[in-house]
């Protein structure tokens, strides 16, 4: 899996699937590929479909995808920009357990192929899981940069008394102990 | 931006509903209109029954009008249904087959003739009419009063006519047939030059001072009864008409009905479609993304008019070539066909993009499309004398911000030649441009909100 190159932006992906309901997956990715002026947006469409697993579900109507897949190709149009980074508002809100673990493995193969991948999340589990940094964002003050395990240390110095509970509960105890 | 285009195009093809409403509507209102105004709407149905005796004849002096002229004469004003009984005619009103139903009685000749004996009887025709709608009974009640004044106004003449002819002969003599017999009546003027003759022959004196006031009395009733003629001839028409045309080149009947037809078409599906498509661009979460750096705002409003131009053109078009099967139109003035369509839909396309930013939801702004659009065309359509001054100016206001009502005047100097062009379709590019403004300034709410 590897993202296309030559690009240098920063691609976005909304929280809400930004793409049209009626079209296929296809017509939507050929759509974006044109507006994003791609030489050969065929060629474009095709390296999407294989980097989103959807290459036989390539002539279906979106709206009748699962949320997953919807946000599939979502992340997809976020990626016909060609960014050097990645921002991903809260991907996974509104999907059930089997189709985030579907997407965020569809995630963590873009970043393992070599992009840089900034997600949004109110799900600290889902943070800890697949964040290889954190930045702890509370009322627009920054509280914590690093990694997860670099978090549970400043828990066990601040909240000892929650550092052997699970992620959530620290974290909840770090808020806390911090004001918040 | 052909892209977008395309993509709103690909939408509307995967929106069977839509797209049939899109071609069904004008091919409903061109069917519509297309009957409306093949059907001479000057000859309501009517059933019509003659119990008057076969010839009968309408006795005025000596001119006679037969029976069969008289049925002639109502046919032609009317679209006559045969009926054989009153019941009949009754029925058939009360169904709805004819408008109203109209009866001439068996004595009517006779009480029309009574009219010139010393014991005038009162002829009366009966009406049968369905009054339950009060738009019904008032255009049967104009069309009953329009035959009646119409009947009325013919007897009128033959009776002048026939009234201008004792005249004459009493003026200038001549011979009057009686009983099959002829009668030389000598006349005025005859009476007058025999007395002047005369006069020579008698002595000055009594008898003579009579026989000048006799020649006076003739002179003198010559010319007052020469005057009475055409006194007698006007009383059949006293007040003729002169009309004098101020403003508005009236286009036929026709053509205003299609020009309506192919304004409201194009009003329907411009604006709809257009706000319709913009409003979507949000629900679909697709407008923040497309307006970060991939198509201006002005871009995607330049491509949504530009939809609702192209698919507004195309339905109207076909809505006026079906109307051909109807009524033929001047296809030599097909480029102001055009130039209206297309400054129209321009005008309409920028309403409804501003309605579409405006309203930002697909069913919110369906609805509020219809609800300014329906109104303002039923405003448009009020002629001026039909309500008060004041209020009229006011509708003129309100019309006038509306591209319908520039868009009906344009669409009306396309199809006929009477008005000229030029300043409707600068009323609609001027409305383009601040309808385009007002939708590029709700935009910026569009992402915000």
């Amino acid at each position: 899996m590897s993202l296309p190159n030559g690009g240098g932006s920063v691609g976005w992906v909304p929280q809400q699937a930004a793409l049209y309901r009626r079209l296929t997956v296809e017509e939507n990715l050929l759509l974006f590929a044109r507006l994003e002026g791609h030489e050969d947006p065929h060629a474009s469409v095709e390296e999407m479909l294989a980097l989103t697993g959807l290459g036989e579900r390539r002539a279906e109507i979106v709206a009748r995808l699962s949320g997953g897949n919807q946000q599939r190709v979502n992340i997809a149009i976020g990626l016909l920009s060609q960014p050097v980074v990645l921002l991903l508002d809260e991907p996974s809100v509104g999907l059930d357990p089997r189709q985030r673990a579907r997407l965020w493995e569809f995630i963590s193969g873009l970043a393992g192929g070599g992009a840089t991948v900034i997600f949004s999340t109110h799900d600290i589990q889902e943070a800890e899981r697949y964040g290889e940094r954190l930045l702890v964002l509370a009322d627009g003050e920054a509280l914590f940069d690093g990694s997860p395990s670099g978090l549970r240390e400043v828990v066990r110095r601040e909240a000892p008394e929650a550092a052997d509970q699970d992620f959530e509960t620290a974290f909840v105890a770090f808020l806390h102990h911090r004001g918040h | 931006m052909r892209w977008l285009l395309l993509k709103d195009l690909q939408i509307l093809r995967r929106s069977p509903l839509q797209a049939v409403l899109l071609v069904a509507y004008p091919i409903l209102i061109a069917l519509l209109v297309g009957l409306a105004i093949s059907r001479d709407s000057d000859k309501p149905r009517v059933a019509f029954l003659n119990e008057v005796p076969p010839g009968s004849r309408v006795s005025v002096g000596e001119a006679e009008l037969p029976a069969v002229e008289v049925d002639e004469r109502i046919c032609r004003r009317v679209e006559c249904v045969h009926v054989e009984s009153r019941a009949e005619a009754a029925e058939k009103v009360r169904d709805g087959d004819v408008l109203a139903g109209l009866i001439l009685p068996a004595d009517l000749v006779d009480q029309i003739n009574s009219l010139s004996t010393p014991r005038p009887g009162s002829p009366q025709v009966e009406v049968i009419v369905n009054e339950e709608d009060p738009v019904k009974a008032q255009l049967v009640n104009d069309r009953i009063t329009s035959l009646l004044a119409q009947a009325n106004l013919l007897i009128a003449k033959r009776i002048a006519t026939e009234g201008g002819k004792f005249l004459d002969l009493v003026v200038n003599g001549g011979d009057f047939e009686i009983l099959g017999q002829t009668i030389e009546i000598l006349g005025l003027q005859a009476s007058a030059q025999i007395l002047e003759t005369l006069r020579p022959a008698l002595p000055a004196g009594q008898l003579r001072d009579e026989l000048d006031r006799v020649v006076q009395f003739t002179d003198l009733s010559r010319s007052n009864l020469d005057v009475g003629g055409v006194l007698l001839s006007r009383l059949s028409q006293p007040i003729a008409v002169d009309k004098q045309v101020v403003s508005g080149a009236s286009p036929p009947l026709e053509l205003f009905a299609i020009a309506v037809a192919a304004t409201l078409t194009l009003t329907f599906v411009v604006v709809l479609l257009v706000a319709g498509s913009l409003a979507l661009e949000r629900e679909e979460n697709a407008f923040a993304r497309l307006t970060r750096g991939l198509v201006s705002r002005s871009g995607l409003l330049t491509e949504k008019i530009g939809l609702g131009l192209a698919v507004g053109a195309v339905v109207t078009l076909l809505m006026l070539g079906g109307l051909e099967i109807f009524v033929s139109l001047a296809w030599e003035r097909f480029g102001l066909w055009l130039a209206a369509i297309f400054a129209g839909g321009a005008a309409l396309g920028a309403a409804g993009a501003a309605l579409g930013a405006a309203a930002r939801e697909v069913r919110a702004v369906s609805l509020l499309a219809f609800m300014v659009s329906l109104p303002i065309a039923f405003l448009s359509l009020i002629p001026s004398g039909a309500v008060s001054g004041g209020l009229y100016d006011a509708i003129g206001v309100v019309t006038a911000l509306f591209p319908f009502k520039p868009t009906l005047r344009a669409m009306t100097a396309g199809l006929d030649s009477g008005g000229g062009i030029g300043g409707p379709l600068l009323h609609l590019a001027a409305l383009t441009a601040a309808y385009a403004l007002f939708a590029r300034f709700a935009l910026r709410r569009f992402t915000a909100a």
